[in-house]
């Protein structure tokens, strides 16, 4: 089993070199000049030209791409060019609100989802099964940002209107007032402004968990050795527990891995609509303005993080399943 | 028990083991309603074997899983019947008691030792849950026992096979798990739905080798569904003759083969070639078996029968008495003279038709 | 004895036909003539309800579109564009068919429920899950709601229904069904022009995908070898990406316009399709006659187009109506995020986003766009859902 996770991992180098390249290759050929964006149309071309130079923009192209290349590895992007500061800076102080952000929700997701497809599998055909798909396909169909909007308005504006107790916020990380907080008043308020966002996301991704995961349990279901386990007279909560769902579950623990991607689209409606200080408000801004070497890194990092998603939900997956444990 | 025939025509019994009456089950299908078993009947003596044999969709399947009250969705047993085991009726029970009875006190073996067995569970493991749920044994003994049942079946170096993983077995050795699971509760009736089927012809042997030996030491009764009827002419006492949905001819092993009397059973056995003999064509019945959504009307057998004659597809006779102990369902029985000749005219004076019975004179 | 009907039920003393059938001249025809004024009549006379009504629905909305919108209908011939004839088109069909439905149904009597070809088998099944029928009902609504948009939108999907100051941001009423926006325009108009947006492009970026998706996978898993391990890098490289932010990338940096947006919609999508296929096709290879085909000596490509692609195209179908309510709630994402078509073309992510900061005050604005996407979605997921069934035995 080790050597199948050595041989994935070095399997996963020549794809990160094949992301960084289609994400070099996109932005420089792409039409549009960071300059013109920066400077606009009155300023003297020597000074675009000088700046250029400064950036190393005139540089050939071949040239640039080794630095890139490069830069993977050493982890220094260069400068963004809009915010005067290092994109490994920028990345660093977006990646902690977008990780906390999409792990809270991957957690929520899967524990809904799982619990979700269960039931359904169980009780198909049952009126909790129907009413439950109905309820699943209607958040499935839904975009993010409206869903988002919508409990915002609900649960932030209105609520505070009519003076609910539970008025969540809907923008930031933290409140105004969090430096005169406590220590416990921080950690709550922190957690509050993280309610709406997370349930957000997990609301709007927790359909495909549940419906991959009551496809599954369906099918096992119907498999050979269930009925053999009900032939040896197993309580139905044993044949369920113990072997429909410890077969199901495999396939779904791949999810984990696979659903990254996922999230972190997720992530940019959700961290624009709750003004979320993450990756995806990062990105979707730095791209507005044509930044470059801040487009390329996160955009680099976001394929990182989910080539490493796959990894992961490989290696679980080869470790659940004796199949392949044992081979 | 030696293996002549005498010895092995069971004696007058009291109250079988097993006595299934007007068994029905029905599937309710895009098609409409089919009746897969309709009205069988049959019964089990304390160990006795019975085989049941029959072609692909005659419903010998079904009959065991119903026995069982496994029949899948969309299938249900009609309450027209009765399963009366060991004084009780076993349609009648609640599910949590039908779930004592099942591993325990009766036990089945299915056809496909592949898919059979979890694959995400050591065999050891599988064989124990039994033990655990039945007997209330811990972990330990349990286990422990499980072993031993591995060595019962004939698997070596039981201790750390146990620990192995269903893939990791052959097929044959799968099917010996499998009998070790159905064991391991020391059920009083063991069905064995196709057991062999899926398996190479020497594997084949071995394994219906151990399922006699077992029998005989447990001393435990078995209902063998097969297809194959040179597996019951070696392993069983009596003989069920299924077609569609149907019983058609029972009676001990023995007499069947040497004087098949539907000419069903009669077609079977002529199909089937024979080493002493010289080569020549084969004798199939013509025909198909009908779609069990349509049964035909009367005998089901009558459009494929050569005998028949309009009686035939008016009315379907019952299971009518021949001699003691065996029973056939057709007219033959009440108007002889009807059977055509060109084959099994008077078959007391014509070689056997069937397979060698082991042991006979 | 009844005879089963191909809707299910038997009918009293009958032998399979109609009561038009078999009762004779006497009722037959005027329950034909009275079907052709009111389709659907009949079948209501017959037993067979919900068809009925739902034709009759059917009817009267068709007459009542034709009535109210009857002065745009007239102004055409003069002056309409393709689009307008094109309504005009799908009104008259509309119009045709329900009579035809509603007297051909009657006089040609019942066809049994035993159509045994695969096709009919598996559309009874489909038809069997009310969701996966109301689903597939809506797509047909939205796109007839699509055609028809000339002759039933109240207004324009860019005028401003009067003086600024006194129609903008008003809330639903009478007049406006949906309101107004913050320009003045109405909002019920702009939607169904908007529906032609995200119906087009969800249609066309899913067609390309499925085509370049089903002829990559089929490639890969026939030729197998190196050229499926080629293949599986690229595509596993596509898929490594995560979709909106190349989508975001590419259409800001490349521009906005419709065809940017199909193409890029389109070719980021097949990955999936492309590992359905290939799966199918890895197990279809070596089925006994797939190899007949081979010793019969047909050419690779004609194997693997005649007979092998027909025979996967069950899950892709599946894949391409749920794919289709996927890249409407992508695109319109994107037009949320400004990086849609350009105004003044009514997206339904821009209109959401119009509305976002006036939430409290008029909710409207953005709601009810947003409400159509779900719908629209809802309709394909259902619809995807309810084939999947039907085509998987296993599920039922």
């Amino acid at each position: 089993m080790t050597a199948y996770i050595g041989r994935r991992v070095l399997g996963t180098v020549p794809l990160l070199i094949g992301i960084a390249t289609l994400i070099f290759v996109v932005l420089h050929f792409a039409p549009g000049d960071p300059g013109a964006m920066l400077f606009g149309p009155n300023v003297p071309p020597a000074i675009i030209e000088q700046s250029r130079h400064a950036w190393g923009l005139d540089q050939p192209l071949w040239v640039q791409y080794l630095k890139w290349i490069g830069a993977l590895f050493t982890g220094d992007f260069g400068w963004s060019l809009f915010q005067g500061r290092p994109v490994s800076q920028v990345v660093l102080d977006a990646l902690p609100p977008t990780l906390a952000l999409t792990f809270s929700a991957l957690a929520l997701v899967f524990a809904a989802g799982v619990l979700i497809g269960v039931y359904q599998g169980v009780r198909q055909h049952s009126a909790g099964d129907n009413a439950l798909s109905v309820l699943v396909l209607f958040f499935y169909s839904m975009p993010s940002f409206w869903l988002g909007m919508m409990l915002a308005l609900i649960f932030a504006q209105k609520a505070s209107q009519w003076g609910w107790p539970v008025a969540l916020p809907a923008s930031g990380t933290t409140s105004v007032d969090y430096d005169l907080l406590s220590a416990g008043g921080r950690i709550l308020d922190r957690l509050r402004h993280l309610v709406l966002p997370v349930t957000t996301l997990t609301l709007a991704l927790t359909a495909g968990v549940a419906r991959y995961t009551r496809g599954q349990m369906l099918e096992v279901v119907r498999q050979d050795y269930i009925r053999t386990a009900r032939a040896k007279g197993l309580p139905e909560r044993t044949v369920i527990l113990n072997h429909a769902l410890r077969n199901s579950l495999i396939p779904v623990i791949t999810l984990l891995g696979l659903y990254l991607p996922f999230l972190f689209s997720g992530a940019v409606f959700v961290e624009y609509i709750f003004a979320w200080p993450g990756m995806g408000r990062v990105i979707v801004t730095a791209i507005s303005q044509r930044d470059y070497p801040v487009i390329m890194a996160t955009s680099f990092i976001f394929a990182c993080l989910v080539i490493l998603g796959n990894l992961l939900a490989d290696v679980l997956y080869a470790w659940a399943d004796p199949r392949i444990r044992h081979g | 028990m030696n293996g002549s025939i005498a010895s092995r025509r069971p004696e007058p019994r009291t109250t079988p083991l097993l006595a299934v009456s007007d068994l029905s089950t029905v599937f309710d299908t895009d098609a409409g309603e089919v009746r897969a078993v309709d009205g069988v009947s049959f019964s089990v003596g304390s160990g006795e074997t019975l085989g049941i044999v029959g072609e692909s969709g005659c419903g010998k399947s079904v009959t065991s899983l119903s026995i069982m009250r496994l029949v899948p969705e969309p299938g249900r047993i009609l309450d027209t019947g009765s399963i009366v085991f060991r004084g009780r009726d076993l349609l009648a029970l609640a599910p949590e008691s039908m779930r004592a009875v099942r591993g325990n006190d009766i036990a089945m073996i299915f056809q496909e030792p592949m898919t059979s067995l979890n694959p995400v569970h050591t065999v050891g493991r599988q064989i124990a849950e039994s033990i655990r749920v039945h007997r209330g044994a811990s972990r330990k003994v349990a286990w422990n026992q499980a072993v031993e049942m591995l060595r019962l079946v004939g698997i070596p170096a039981p201790e750390r096979r146990a620990m192995d993983y269903p893939h990791q077995l052959s097929g044959g050795q799968r099917q010996r798990v499998m009998i070790a699971i159905a064991l391991s509760c020391d059920p009083d009736l063991l069905i064995a739905d196709e057991p062999t089927t899926a398996l190479d012809v020497t594997i084949q042997a071995q394994i219906l080798d151990l399922l006699s030996g077992l029998r005989q030491r447990l001393g435990m009764a078995m209902i063998l569904v097969t297809h194959d009827l040179g597996i019951v002419a070696e392993v069983c006492d009596r003989v069920a003759v299924m077609y569609a949905g149907r019983i058609v001819e029972e009676g001990p092993v023995a007499d069947l083969f040497d004087d098949p009397r539907h000419p069903y059973t009669q077609g079977l056995l002529r199909a089937i070639p024979r080493v002493d003999e010289a080569a020549g064509t084969l004798d199939p019945i013509p025909g198909q078996v009908p779609d069990p959504a349509h049964w035909p009307r009367g005998c089901r057998f009558n459009p494929r029968c050569r005998h028949a004659w309009d009686r035939c597809g008016r009315h379907e006779p019952g299971l009518l008495d021949v001699a003691w102990g065996r029973r056939s369902r057709c007219w033959l029985e009440q108007e002889p003279e009807r059977r055509r000749s060109g084959y099994g005219v008077d078959t007391r004076d014509a070689p056997p038709t069937g397979p060698r019975i082991r042991g006979a004179s | 004895m009844g005879e089963p009907l191909a809707g299910g039920g038997t009918r009293p003393g009958g032998d399979g036909r109609t009561i038009v059938e078999t009762s004779g001249h006497a009722i037959r025809t005027p329950v034909i003539a009275a079907s052709a004024v009111l389709p659907g009549l009949g079948h209501v006379i017959e037993g067979r309800r919900a068809q009925g009504l739902l034709l009759m629905a059917a009817w009267i909305a068709t007459l009542a579109i034709a009535l109210k919108s009857w002065q745009r209908i007239v102004a055409i011939p003069g002056t309409g564009s393709a689009d307008d004839w094109l309504a005009i088109l799908t009104l008259a069909a509309m119009l045709v068919g329900t009579c035809m439905a509603g007297t051909a149904g009657l006089v040609r009597g019942q066809r049994r429920a035993a159509g045994s070809s695969r096709f009919a088998s598996e559309w009874r099944r489909f038809r069997r899950s009310r969701t996966a029928m109301a689903g597939l009902g809506v797509i047909v609504v939205l796109y007839a709601l699509m055609l028809l948009t000339p002759l039933i939108a109240p207004f324009g999907p860019a005028e401003r229904v009067g003086d600024l100051v006194r129609v903008r941001l008003l809330p639903p009423s009478a007049a406006h069904w949906l309101g107004t926006d913050r320009l003045g325009r109405d909002v019920l108009s702009r939607i169904l022009y908007g529906a032609r947006i995200s119906l087009t492009i969800g249609f066309i970026a899913t067609a390309i995908s499925i085509s370049v998706g089903t002829t990559l996978g089929a490639v890969a898993g026939y030729a197998g070898g190196r050229i499926d391990a080629l293949l599986m890098r690229f595509t596993d490289l596509v898929l490594a990406f995560p979709r909106l932010i190349l989508l975001i990338m590419i259409v800001a940096l490349f521009g906005q316009s419709v065809v940017v947006i199909v193409l890029v919609l389109g070719l980021t999508q097949w990955p999936s399709t492309t590992r359905i296929v290939r799966g199918d096709v890895l197990s279809l290879r070596e089925r006994e006659f797939i190899q007949a085909a081979r010793a019969l000596g047909f050419r690779p490509a004609r194997v693997l187009f005649c007979h092998i692609i027909p025979n996967v195209l069950g899950p892709v179908i599946v894949a391409a109506t749920l794919g289709v309510g996927n890249t409407i709630v992508l695109e319109a994402g994107l037009s949320f995020l400004g990086l849609g078509p350009p105004p003044p073309t009514p997206t339904w992510g821009a209109m959401v986003e119009g509305g976002r900061d006036i939430m409290i005050s008029s909710w409207w604005v953005a709601t009810f766009p947003g409400l159509a996407i779900v719908i629209v979605v809802l309709a394909f997921n259902l619809a995807g859902d309810g084939l999947r069934d039907a085509l998987d035995p296993r599920l039922r």
